[in-house]
């Protein structure tokens, strides 16, 4: 491909289908979790049935990336010209039939199937459509633009919605400064967790004078929890790609490396399928639209180190070595990849470019708070109703994800914090729950908005015990290299060990602190110097509960196991002998027909016997 | 995470060895190759031998220690083999009650080798796990996706039969 012509050409072709203007196109989830859901057979199942039914001609069948709902993948989109889309959950593959002969044959909506009818997600009119719900309304999708709308193994239909259009935009009419100062006036941040201004590094990038530099895609997404950037490699790989080469252009690369993770396979094969096809139109390669700029990505695989993350761990990495971190300054941009000036953007930092070339600085500007503009797409976990995919303008309040997003907190239970940033961040406590999020705000309150995993929890999850959840990661992910991290935490885990097992003393508090600040202060990457903000973020909210843990000796949630006993109410037990059956340390004692009880001595806290007791006799406190 | 050497000789095939050598070739005199080596090495041995990684070595002209390096580093390269069947006991709390430190005597005895190692034929590979959760099924072991629970140790020659 050497012309716009062509380009154009290509997206008048597929907008069509794409954008369902003549035919009906249903599209099915098939990222990671649709496809563990069973999203191949719900697709062989319409493929089948479209095929049969006679109705091919007008109705395409296409596979697309993660449309956001993950609690009620298989997910299934019918687009029809001129109407709302439907979206039909947990399909499945008989399901899948009686919508062809109902819907696509019939043209009645089975309304029993559609996101109103299964979701809890609190809206007034059960609606047919996931753009209908209280889930979505509040969301905009810019990063994820693509993702559940477009085919991710076709590139004609990235290019349908305007893609590589940006690409040739800032190649034939824009100069490298144009674009660096289109990045800087758009305000984008770093979306890795750091936050740094994008532009402000490529233009570091650009200053620098070497011979050769590098473009590299951080895709090695490693805090457990989050993974908007596997579903933007799943279902959007072209505008990662594309994005790169402008990067490339901008700081004067010809070459990319993206760094993802071995343990998303299809993200990998998905982003093969992408080079391959956009090296074949000309996209990637030599004298890319006949303008003299080249530009080529290889892909790297990581083998499973969590530290990989950090940009120069992860150069390290790519270089084949140990992925160790190195000292900064120098900074990637003056000397990165293999000793040469290097930017490392994140996955969904790259999938906010194309747009901001194309609709321009000022319409990203216009979202988002003062100093954080755009938008964040967050990875909803936790005691939540509505667990998902959310995108949504920075500045949006935590009671607003929480509330309305989420659909609040199931079983009646309280919110209690919500957790953002993983192992890297902190907590905000429910009295916090009105803040805007963006990144000044979560950092003036002790977290930090990482890659944008954000846990929900209510009152039966131990501060105490998270915080040790995130220390053990950390302990296990220390690469080793500097002392404060590797000797520090596995100190602070040991202490936090004191404190869970009923050993801790007052004191161990002001032990604790002191050594997480000489961790934070003195360690020599990202790992190691936001490692202790779970701990510093939990004592700073939630001080009571380590005091309880030490001086009262009671767990407040009834979660740290030693701190823990169980007891068998007398006039609730029905005895029915069944608690004393799965006890595995033959601790209760009773026959049927009499009220059973729980030897302390000999219990062992498993919760076998409270988790089979139907009528609630069996309490721990 | 420390990793333990194995102690199951290395069995080597022409086939093999064939792969091993034109993937080194085929990455020698790239930049940053020792990586996409070894998983590609992994892929074709299911776990990197320390023969393996002196081959890698000599091939690529490096100190077998920087291949160690690398091997250790990062979780996904296995210096054990896993076999055909991985089995795992659990010595949590609730099945160490209930006597599943028996089971792993009877297993060990039944298949002939210790813990932490991998039957001859690399059928079975045998590790202990800490809780997975089923307490409630105590004493329990899990063969590959199999979940086996509420075991004697008479019960095991049974299971392991399903297997052969």
């Amino acid at each position: 491909m050497k012309s716009l012509n062509e380009l154009q050409a290509i997206k008048e072709k597929m907008q069509d289908k794409v954008f369902a203007k003549s035919g009906i196109r249903v599209v099915v989830g098939m990222a990671t979790c649709g496809i563990a859901a069973g999203a191949r057979p719900v697709l062989a199942a319409l493929v089948d049935g479209v095929a049969k039914a006679g109705i091919g001609e007008r109705v395409s069948v296409k596979q697309t990336g993660c449309i956001g709902i993950c609690q009620y993948e298989p997910v299934v989109e019918v687009h029809e010209p001129g109407k709302e889309k439907v979206t039909y959950v947990k399909m499945t593959a008989e399901k899948a039939q009686k919508v062809i002969e109902q819907h696509l044959v019939g043209g009645q909506i089975v309304e029993e199937y559609t996101i109103g009818a299964i979701t809890n997600a609190g809206d007034a009119v059960k609606p047919t459509t996931l753009t209908g719900t209280r889930f979505f309304k509040k969301q905009c999708r810019v990063a994820l633009r693509n993702c559940g709308l477009i085919d991710p193994e076709n590139i004609d239909e990235y290019i349908a919605t305007d893609g590589y259009f940006a690409l040739a935009k800032v190649l034939r009419e824009m100069t490298p400064e144009d674009v660096i100062k289109t990045m800087l006036d758009s305000g984008l941040r770093g979306r890795g967790g750091g936050g740094f201004p994008t532009g402000r590094k490529w233009s570091f990038a650009r200053a620098s004078v070497s011979d050769k530099k590098y473009v590299v895609c951080n895709a090695d997404e490693g805090d457990p929890g989050a993974f908007m950037d596997r579903s933007v490699l799943e279902g959007d790989p072209n505008s990662v790609l594309e994005a790169m080469a402008i990067a490339g252009y901008a700081i004067g690369a010809d070459e990319g490396w993206i760094y993802v993770r071995a343990e998303y396979p299809i993200a990998v094969k998905r982003l093969n399928i992408a080079i391959a096809q956009a090296r074949e139109y000309g996209l990637l390669g030599k004298d890319i639209f006949g303008t003299g700029f080249n530009f080529d990505i290889h892909i790297r695989l990581g083998a499973g180190a969590f530290v990989c993350g950090e940009e120069t761990a992860l150069l390290t990495s790519i270089e084949g070595n140990r992925g160790e971190p190195r000292l900064r300054p120098p900074f990637p941009a003056v000397k990165g990849l293999w000793g040469k000036p290097t930017i490392v953007n994140n996955v969904e930092t790259f999938a906010n470019i194309a747009q901001i070339i194309m609709k321009g600085a000022d319409w990203f500007a216009a979202m988002g708070t003062e100093r954080s503009k755009g938008t964040k797409v967050f990875a909803l976990g936790g005691k939540i109703n509505n667990t998902g995919l959310v995108e949504i303008p920075m500045g949006t309040t935590l009671r607003e994800i929480v509330e309305e997003i989420g659909g609040g907190v199931p079983n009646g239970k309280k919110f209690k914090a919500a957790q953002t940033g993983g192992p890297s961040g902190g907590c905000i406590p429910a009295s916090l729950i009105d803040t805007p999020i963006d990144y000044d705000n979560l950092i003036k309150i002790g977290s930090m908005m990482g890659s944008g995993g954000l846990i929900v929890m209510d009152e039966d999850t131990c501060m105490v015990d998270l915080a040790k959840f995130f220390l053990e990661f950390i302990v296990d992910e220390s690469c080793g290299k500097c002392a404060p991290c590797r000797i520090g935490t596995v100190r602070m885990l040991e202490i936090l060990n004191k404190i869970t097992s009923g050993n801790g003393e007052m004191e161990d508090l002001d032990r604790l602190e002191e050594l997480a600040n000489y961790v934070k202060n003195a360690s020599l990457c990202g790992l190691g110097q936001t490692a202790p903000n779970p701990v510093l973020s939990t004592l700073r909210n939630f001080r009571d509960e380590y005091v309880a843990h030490i001086k009262e000796k009671r767990c407040p949630a009834g979660v740290c196991k030693n701190l823990l006993s169980y007891e068998i109410v007398a006039d609730k037990c029905k005895k029915c002998h069944m608690c004393a059956k799965v006890c595995p340390a033959g601790a209760i004692s009773g026959q049927v027909k009499e009220i059973h009880s729980i030897d302390k001595t000999k219990c062992i806290k498993c919760g076998a016997c409270f988790d089979t007791c139907k009528f609630g006799a069996i309490i721990k406190k | 995470m420390k990793k333990k050497l194995t102690s199951v000789p290395f069995h080597d095939t022409p086939e093999k060895k064939a792969a091993l050598e034109a993937l080194i070739a085929e990455y020698k005199g790239t930049a940053g190759a020792l990586m996409p080596i070894l998983q590609n090495a992994q892929d074709i041995y299911g776990y990197l031998p320390v023969e393996v990684q002196k081959t890698i070595a000599d091939g690529l002209d490096i100190p077998v220690s920087e291949v160690f390096g690398v091997a250790t580093f990062y979780s996904q390269f296995m210096l054990n083999p896993k076999g055909e069947h991985p089995i795992n006991i659990c010595l949590g709390t609730a099945c160490y009650v209930k006597g599943s430190g028996k089971l792993m005597e009877k297993m060990e005895e039944l298949l002939g080798i210790e813990a932490g190692s991998l039957t001859p034929d690399l059928k079975f590979s045998l590790d202990a796990t800490r809780c997975i959760g089923a307490c409630g099924l105590a004493p329990v072991l899990t063969i590959g996706e199999d979940v086996y629970g509420r075991l004697e140790p008479s019960m095991l020659e049974g299971i392991l039969a399903k297997y052969q």
